[in-house]
């Protein structure tokens, strides 16, 4: 594998060479499919994924990640920093300079004014904003010059690339969306459909969840990109059709998330026509533990609150034994093959924060038969474990899907193993996911003792995401039943932590802070018992050249250094 | 018959209106967000600021009045001003789907004619094939040609469609390269050269669908010619001293036809209503698609305008169906 990689690797090197010499338009056209179709290009009313890479492929950030997880520039000269003096001493206000030039793609100059009104775009009481999340703590956007963009910040934030950085977050044109401001904006379909960017390519044809028809930017900055003249932007069909029309027929160039089973990827990567990339983000599959008792028994209002802590696994005996059970190899192997790897980590990446925690790697069964003993769980008569006459009986829930039932089975197989009955149970995704207070079945309310599902982080900075488990962020029935700590775990002093995560401003500092807070979560609680970091993963064919898997950014980043291999 | 029509039609306004009720209860209550299909990472207050955008959150029989209100107004005067360049619509707000913005009656006009292309060119050619093998089965009861009729219909009744879609993708376009294996909606049939595409590019769902089709039509074709051709009419013609070619095909089988128009015109709602299963499968992209991404993103709005218009077609297509038969069969009277 390792010889095919740098194989692989030296034959696109030598591809390369000849792009230097590309000109704009000059490799016809690209075709990618997408097998959930998108349903609109304006990444601020959806935040489907299919929607938001699919747009910026015409709007642009000021800023974006590169495929390690670095800013870097996309309409700016430089990213803003303390050290240039971009970002203020005290961390209050950040300040971009565009690139002097810059144009939109029909023709008209992009100014700091444009950066302004997506601010209030997006931050519109009635607009309902699907990125708003983006603009959290901007208190205002100045325009001091055509060429300067000014945020401040209500309060120190010491990661301020935030608004304007990345795909989730790109400019839109003033004159264009001047009309759509607030409630005016899912009217305004012909820009959502069509919106005018900054983007290698623009739209010609956007036919909702069926098409995209685009071509080259007349106006991009680099007037040797983008190689291809047209894009041919499919939706529809499922993941397999996908993978096949570009692995098996070379109808397509590039398919987004093949998720099939591994070895039916490794048959179609068998035709020899292309290849499946893999990156690595901070998607993880995860078991997460109940800490309140589920038990239907209690009365509605009552079942899995902080009032009635879980009678089984809030002893963290139980909960360390079911991690130890677990092979997680085992379990990449079945379900994602090369785009999986363990983990035992809820923050895998980037480096600066990952813990070294690898401790859970290795199945334990007996270690983990023997810590169910101690903490009283003894055999009974008929194989499963007992304490002051009661059984050790686990409900296990997760979402419908292939992947997850198979996992199911397996890690039931585990469990046992070591003494513990287990109930499986598995929802449809819309209902699992979709936070009805009125449904019994969504992941918040949490009916269960164990749930499975992923969850990742935007951008590259996890102090949103570990801040998720605080005291007050439970899932309870004042609230509507929403809240993003789902466990309902409580450590006064994990709260304390994210509060001085939120006050240091040093990376070196942060980066500790967060691998601590990973830490009591995982390896020192066994609240969220971490399986496998998730990739993303894309088939390209073998003529398709340029393709860098990003999974810090729209994996669609780069497609004006895309090209047609010769 | 005209009294018959007018008081069938008088007689379907409430009946749709009361499906039209039936149908929004029912997709009120089942479970599902339009926000299930955002990321996680989107925060919580953000998904309830869109929700609230959506207007999802209105109480039902406010949302049920305002969806009747745009359908059976805003929409056709929308339409209206587009035929004819009016504008009696101003700006009224049109009813729009919860995942594209966009209006529905738009994104469903743009699907129309994929899937009566493709889907209606399958119904076609499905009677075309099943109307002849139905009748030379029936004329010729237990032959070899109606066995093997028999058999290739309980093929096409029994085997689903999304395997012998899939089957084909895998013979035809990955093995042989001799067609597409997914559709281009946006091919536009200027030449003989775009033209050879389009037919290409159609040839394997048609051929999917149309021998479904072709297997359910040539059975009640056959069933009622044998029906006919055991009655005494039929020794009558033959003991008159007509030829068997007369007997058949002028006697027999126009008296035969009479059910098998009925069973064809029930069956024209369900082309509009797309094949969802073999539209996924060929990537179409028309009306089935529509209404099956829709039901996975708790689109209301659009299911719901979807489902009420495939009503309205059978309600009317039923109607159809009778007064063809009063038409056709001089025994059969309303009035």
């Amino acid at each position: 594998m390792k010889l095919k990689t740098a194989l692989l690797g030296a034959a696109a090197a030598f591809a390369m060479a000849p792009a230097a010499f590309a000109e704009r338009g000059a490799d016809g056209q690209l075709n990618i499919i997408y097998w959930q179709a998108p349903s609109i290009l304006n990444p601020y009313l959806s935040s489907g994924t299919k929607d938001v890479e699919s747009a910026s492929m015409v709007l642009e950030p000021l800023a974006g990640f590169n495929e390690k997880g670095e800013v870097i520039p996309r309409l700016v000269t430089e990213v803003p920093t303390v050290e240039n003096g971009g970002v203020s001493a005290d961390l209050t206000s950040i300040t971009w300079k565009l690139t002097p030039g810059l144009l939109w793609s029909d023709g008209t100059p992009v100014t700091s004014a444009d950066a302004v009104f997506t601010w209030q775009y997006c931050t519109h009481p009635e607009g309902g904003c699907a990125q708003a999340a983006r603009y959290e703590g901007v208190t205002s956007v100045e325009a001091p010059d055509d060429l300067t963009i000014k945020v401040n910040f209500a309060a120190p934030k010491p990661n301020p690339y935030q608004a304007f950085v990345g795909a989730t977050s790109p400019l839109l044109q003033a004159k264009q969306f001047a009309e759509c401001l607030g409630a005016k904006a899912p009217e305004c379909t012909a820009a959502n459909f069509g919106p005018i960017g900054t983007g290698p390519f623009m739209v010609t044809e956007f036919k909702t969840n069926d098409t995209v028809q685009m071509v080259a930017n007349p106006n991009y900055r680099d007037p040797a990109k983008p190689a291809f003249a047209s894009v041919n932007f499919k939706g529809g069909g499922d993941a397999q059709a996908a993978a096949r029309s570009v692995l098996e027929t070379g109808e397509f160039d590039y398919a987004w998330n093949p998720q099939l089973a591994p070895e039916v990827l490794a048959g179609m990567e068998a035709a020899g026509k292309g290849k499946v990339f893999a990156a690595f983000g901070t998607l993880v599959e995860r078991i997460e533990i109940n800490m309140t008792d589920p038990d239907p028994a209690l009365p509605e209002g009552m079942r899995s609150t902080a009032a009635h802590p879980h009678p089984i696994l809030s002893d963290i005996r139980v909960r360390q034994a079911l991690s130890m059970a677990i092979d997680r190899n085992l379990l990449v192997e079945v379900g994602y093959g090369s785009s999986g790897r363990a983990t035992c980590n809820l923050v895998p990446a980037p480096e600066l924060y990952a813990s070294d925690n690898t401790g859970c790697l290795t199945q334990d069964i007996e270690g983990a038969k023997k810590l169910l003993e101690e903490a009283g769980w003894m055999p009974g008569a008929d194989g499963i474990r007992e304490k002051d006459g009661k059984k050790l009986k686990l409900l296990y829930q997760s979402s419908t899907n292939a992947v997850r039932q198979d996992f199911q089975a397996l890690v039931k197989g585990w469990w046992n193993e070591i003494g513990i009955e287990v109930e499986l149970k598995n929802v449809d995704a819309s209902v699992f996911f979709g936070g009805d207070p009125g449904s019994p079945d969504t992941f918040q309310k949490f009916y269960a003792d164990v749930e499975m599902y992923a969850n990742n982080f935007d951008g590259t900075d996890p102090e949103p995401y570990l801040a998720q488990y605080t005291c007050e962020k439970a899932p309870k029935p004042e609230s509507q039943w929403q809240g993003e700590n789902i466990n309902r775990f409580c450590d006064p002093a994990y709260d304390a932590l994210v509060a001085e995560l939120g006050k240091t401003g040093e990376m070196a500092k942060r980066g500790e802070i967060a691998r601590q807070l990973n830490d009591m979560l995982t390896k020192d609680s066994f609240v969220v018992i971490p399986l496998v970091d998730r990739g993303r993963t894309s088939a390209a064919s073998n003529t398709l050249g340029g393709v860098v898997m990003n999974a810090w950014d729209s994996e669609l980043w780069n497609t004006s250094d895309w090209y047609r291999v010769k | 018959m005209l009294t018959f029509t007018i008081r069938r039609l008088l007689l379907a306004i409430p009946t749709l209106l009361f499906i039209s009720l039936i149908i929004f209860l029912l997709l009120d209550m089942a479970p599902g967000s339009p926000m299930s299909q955002i990321p996680l990472t989107v925060p919580l207050e953000v998904r309830l600021k869109m929700i609230e955008a959506l207007g999802a959150n209105d109480p039902i029989f406010f949302r049920y009045i305002n969806w009747l209100h745009k359908f059976f107004v805003i929409e056709p005067l929308h339409v209206f001003d587009g035929l004819f360049g009016t504008t009696f619509a101003g700006d009224s707000l049109r009813e729009l789907s919860w995942q594209s913005r966009s209006p529905v009656a738009d994104v469903i006009a743009q699907r129309i004619p994929q899937t009566l292309t493709v889907i209606g060119m399958s119904y076609l050619l499905g009677i075309l094939i099943a109307l002849p093998i139905g009748i030379y089965s029936a004329y010729r009861q237990y032959s070899w040609f109606d066995q093997l009729g028999t058999f290739i219909s309980m093929i096409g009744f029994s085997v689903p469609t999304f395997f012998t879609g899939v089957l084909l993708i895998v013979v035809f376009s990955v093995k042989l390269h001799w067609f597409p294996s997914i559709y281009d909606t946006t091919l536009k049939v200027t030449d003989w050269a775009s033209f050879g595409k389009q037919v290409k590019q159609m040839t394997m769902p048609v051929a999917v669908l149309g021998l479904y089709n072709a297997a359910q039509i040539s059975r009640y074709m056959r069933s009622s010619m044998l029906e006919n051709l055991t009655q005494d009419y039929v020794r009558t013609a033959r003991a008159k001293g007509l030829s068997e070619r007369v007997v058949v095909l002028k006697h027999v089988l126009r008296n035969s036809l009479i059910p098998v128009v009925t069973v064809i015109a029930l069956g024209i709602p369900t082309i509009f209503g797309g094949a969802i299963i073999t539209e996924q499968v060929f990537k179409v992209n028309g009306l089935g698609q529509l209404l099956i991404t829709a039901i996975y993103a708790n689109d209301l709005p659009m299911v719901q305008t979807l489902t009420f218009i495939f009503a309205v077609l059978i309600v009317l297509f039923n109607l159809v169906a009778d007064i063809l038969y009063g038409i056709l069969d001089p025994r059969i009277r309303y009035d």
